[in-house]
């Protein structure tokens, strides 16, 4: 029958609307406030103890809090009525934590209240993104190039050295550019003898022989390796960014690489930009010293926490962390047992031959130094200030015996899977392998992200409101229709925007607005479509039909191309740009979904399979 | 119409913002109305150079940009906001700080680069896109009119001044996105009413596809323009770049789908040969093809 669903549309649209109600519903509950507690070790859980001990602390003090809990991802998260009573159980709490056993990260946070049922359907609300809840973005380039450049030298002063102990007497040695080695022999017997001698060595460089006044070697590196080198650099650095932006309290901080040589650090609810930019260009250090003897005089040796003991090192250091190029996690090919592999550069490598080849046997403290800030709490005139001071922390996280003169390459032994991850990470985290700088930032205090919030939301009702109003005039019964279809649109939108998880931004708010003015689009063509017909003197209900029917390549074709030029628009865009890319995309998706199947669901209940005489359009 | 915009985008150009030109801006509330006068003051004996102070929003907001310092390295020039906000914090009044935003020289070069690329690729990939769907010459005025949308909206934000951001290229495809919606749906119709009307010269065809098209394309302009200017009153000075930028190129957009991708289309004289290929063989109509479910 002519204008009639068959019961499964009636039932997917339906179920579109019903789901689209359900996904969108945790937006509408406020967040709470609340403090966070996190383990300072990145993706570790907090124990109950933790909890018991943040809870009895905020109970002690007389706070309103409720439903503590831990949460999936391994935080604590107690909720708080007022704002006011939130930012000072946090001091009472930090405190608290400090005395804890373990190091925590006491954080600010917005807490989403999403009922039970809705959590068991995996509901959440949409992320703000910086501009709307306040805080600061970080953009930072690496000095990839030193980098390069520093590893490509000491590989080269390296093939000299092999070179020599191999007994391989070579004329030259020079660099005609930047990762290319000349080397010169006597003849071609010599060059063969070297190149077989490195070639398996070095798989950083590509050979090739050549003839100049004397046959040479040429040794080029390649693009793998230096990509390998830009690759470890990055990623030491952005391990290290993440263990300071966990002593800036920082409730859900983002860190990570963008491009070849950036990285993004996106830090919510930050308000103090000097000080997080002086966090974060710190810098950690690493020593190697040996253990003491037991008759060593007091004055040539230092004591240092070692798993809770006493380590008495010399005071004398063998070599500081810069010297580390790479630390890995591997296995002992023999024993399958955990194991830290370090990389020394060539002049580390002499350093450590040297003082180990008549130490061996004896103990090597592995010794991590970090800068970091407590707050403390004072009472100036009755009221509690809070003061910042940084204090150093000094341990060992490793102390193994040494087998045998260590080459520029060894490794530690006789640890635990977790030790040895640890290690390797805080090895590469205490040599920074390359310079950072800053090359964009952005802060948004807190009250401008509330005013964006408000304006926003602003105005998306007023816009609403004005499109629904003349809809309803222009088409009357039509425009209800429309209007329905609207509403649905916005919610789908909504739904699908909170279910994948994409962050909401100021220009995203511009972005749902536009979508709402141009959403009544396609029910424009279809209605305008739909009087045309009436007047070519079509019955009321052929009308309706020949509406929805030839609008429908006009509204897919006038779709897709936008949603190109949306699609484009998201891959060229950065942070704003791309998040009014993602709600245009969507909101064209949506709506033509709500215009061809919604729309026409409502118009088919109200008209279809019924003898009408006229239409209210 | 598009002389006064070339030629003044050509000896004016754009005031480019601080996403292209790198450099530093700080925006601050005081507690009460500032004075702009008195604050440059303030910023030139801290010796900052090249600094422009100008009120945002309100008489109490101010907005600060200064351009990366000569004399200072880059990672000082990095620092530029914090300092500027210490400076302004001295000033006795009560300050807060509501946004700070650095963009180094290089990353502002690459924004400008990757803003060009993006709607050079709009344009071509949405040309290919109409001459697959419709045909060349359809595609040809399509983007005509698109270029002409462009250039005139930009020749505005050159005319007047304001600040050209990311977000002023986000509203640029945007307006591109939104007047191919209307010149697609007059195309549209211009291709159904040439394999529909038998006897008919192309002008009076094209005049009657306008005529049909006419009331749908104003009343989803209109519907547009009403959610702009919400957005343009509430929005906030944040945002108000883009508004414009979308809100001229609505106007615009919708004349030049009337008239521009039209004209196009005539002067490269279509006729029914072009369009009588139908899509698959053996329909009378070749868009019932495309026909859903009824």
């Amino acid at each position: 029958m002519l204008n009639k669903y068959p019961l499964w549309k009636n039932l997917l649209v339906l179920t579109a609307v019903v789901l689209g109600v359900i996904f969108s519903l945790p937006n509408i509950y406020p967040p709470d406030f609340a403090v966070q507690v996190s383990s300072e070790n990145n993706g570790e859980s907090v124990t109950t103890d933790a909890l018991d001990a943040a809870v009895a602390s905020v109970e002690e003090a007389g706070f309103d809090y409720f439903d503590p809990m831990i949460t999936p991802d391994g935080n604590i998260l107690i909720r708080f009525k007022t704002d006011t009573e939130q930012r000072q159980a946090k001091s009472v709490i930090q405190r608290a934590m400090f005395d804890a056993p373990g190091e925590y990260v006491v954080a600010l946070n917005a807490a989403a209240s999403t009922p039970e049922w809705l959590k068991d359907l995996r509901a959440e609300p949409m992320k703000y993104g910086l501009d709307l809840r306040g805080g600061v973005h970080f953009l930072m380039e690496v000095d990839t190039e030193s980098v390069v450049t520093n590893r490509i030298d000491s590989l080269e002063t390296d093939v000299k050295r092999k070179l020599r102990e191999q007994k391989i007497r070579y004329k030259s040695v020079d660099s005609p550019r930047r990762g290319v080695l000349h080397v010169s022999f006597r003849d071609e017997d010599v060059r063969s003898a070297a190149r077989s001698e490195l070639e398996s060595q070095y798989r950083e460089f590509t050979f090739s022989n050549g003839d100049d006044e004397f046959p040479y070697l040429a040794l080029t590196i390649t693009q793998n390796a230096i990509d390998e080198m830009e690759d470890f650099a990055i990623s030491q650095n952005l391990q290290t960014i993440r263990n300071r932006v966990n002593e800036l309290g920082v409730a859900e901080p983002l860190v990570q690489r963008l491009g070849r040589n950036r990285i993004v650090v996106d830090l919510p609810g930050v308000q103090d930009t000097a000080e997080a930019k002086r966090i974060l260009g710190k810098v950690a250090t690493l020593q190697f010293r040996f253990e003491a003897k037991p008759d060593a005089p007091r004055s040539t040796t230092i004591n240092f926490d070692y798993e809770g003991r006493d380590a008495t090192l010399e005071k004398n250091i063998i070599l500081r962390g810069d010297r580390v190029v790479d630390a890995q996690v591997g296995f002992d090919p023999d024993s399958g047992l955990p194991q830290v592999n370090i990389t020394l550069d060539s002049e580390g490598g002499n350093l450590m031959h040297r003082s180990t080849r008549n130490n061996i046997g004896r103990r090597m403290g592995t010794v991590f130094i970090e800068t970091k800030t407590r707050d403390s709490y004072e009472m100036v005139d009755g009221v509690e200030v809070r003061k910042s001071e940084p204090y150093v922390v000094k341990r060992v996280v490793s102390l193994a015996t040494v087998q045998a003169a260590l080459p520029r390459q060894f490794r530690i032994t006789g640890l635990g899977a977790g030790e040895a991850r640890e290690l390797s990470l805080l090895l590469r985290a205490g040599a920074l392998a390359a310079d950072m700088y800053i090359v964009e930032e952005r802060t948004v205090g807190a009250s401008m992200g509330q005013e964006n919030v408000d304006q926003g939301a602003m105005s998306v009702s007023i816009g609403l409101s004005l499109v629904l109003l003349f809809m309803l005039v222009y088409y009357r019964v039509f425009g209800l229709a429309a209007n329905l279809g609207l509403m649905i649109n916005l919610t789908l939108l909504v739904a699908v925007m909170s279910s994948i998880g994409a962050t909401l931004t100021l220009p995203g708010i511009a972005g749902i607005v536009l979508t709402v003015g141009m959403a009544v689009d396609a029910n424009v063509l279809i209605f305008s479509r739909i009087r045309e017909e009436l007047k070519n003197g079509l019955s009321p209900q052929s009308a309706i039909n020949a509406g929805f029917e030839r609008a429908f390549t006009t509204i897919l074709d006038a779709n897709l191309t936008t949603l190109i030029v949306a699609v484009i628009l998201y891959s060229i865009g950065t942070g704003p740009v791309k998040g009014f890319a993602i709600t245009l995309s969507i909101g064209i998706l949506t709506s033509m979904f709500t215009a061809l199947m919604c729309t026409r669901a409502i118009v088919n209940l109200m008209y279809g399979g019924r003898n009408i005489k006229s239409l209210s359009i | 119409m598009l002389s006064p915009h070339l030629s003044s985008l050509a000896i004016n150009q754009l005031n480019w913002g601080l996403d292209f030109t790198g450099g530093s801006l700080v925006e601050v509330e005081y507690e009460n109305s500032a004075d702009p006068n008195a604050i440059r003051l303030q910023l030139d004996e801290a010796g900052f150079q090249g600094h422009v102070v100008q009120f945002f929003g309100s008489d109490k907001d101010i907005l600060v940009r200064i351009p990366p310092q000569k004399n200072l390295t880059d990672k000082e020039n990095a620092r530029l906001g914090d300092r500027i906000t210490a400076v302004l914090k001295e000033g006795g009044q009560g300050v807060d700080l509501r946004r700070s935003e650095f963009v180094g020289p290089a990353v502002g070069e690459e924004l400008t680069n990757q803003g060009g690329l993006g709607l050079l690729a709009a344009l071509g990939s949405v040309m290919v896109y109409i001459a697959f769907r419709f045909q060349l010459k359809f595609a040809i005025g399509a983007v005509a009119a698109l270029f002409h949308d462009v250039i005139i909206t930009l020749g505005a934000f050159s005319i007047v001044g304001w600040d050209f951001d990311l977000t002023v290229v986000a509203a640029l495809l945007a307006v591109i996105g939104y007047s191919l919606n209307d010149t697609i749906v007059v195309s549209d119709r211009v291709r159904e009413n040439f394999r529909k009307i038998r006897k008919s010269n192309p002008t009076a065809i094209i005049n009657t596809s306008l005529n049909q098209t006419l009331g749908r394309t104003l009343v989803t302009s209109f519907t547009t323009l009403l959610v702009l200017v919400a957005l343009l009153v509430m929005g906030g000075e944040q945002i108000r770049g883009f508004a414009i930028g979308l809100t001229i190129g609505v106007v615009i957009g919708t004349y030049s789908s009337i008239y521009i991708a039209a004209n196009v289309l005539l002067a490269m004289g279509i006729s029914k040969e072009d369009l009588a290929i139908p899509i698959k063989e053996g329909q009378d109509d070749p868009d019932m093809m495309e026909m859903p479910d009824r």
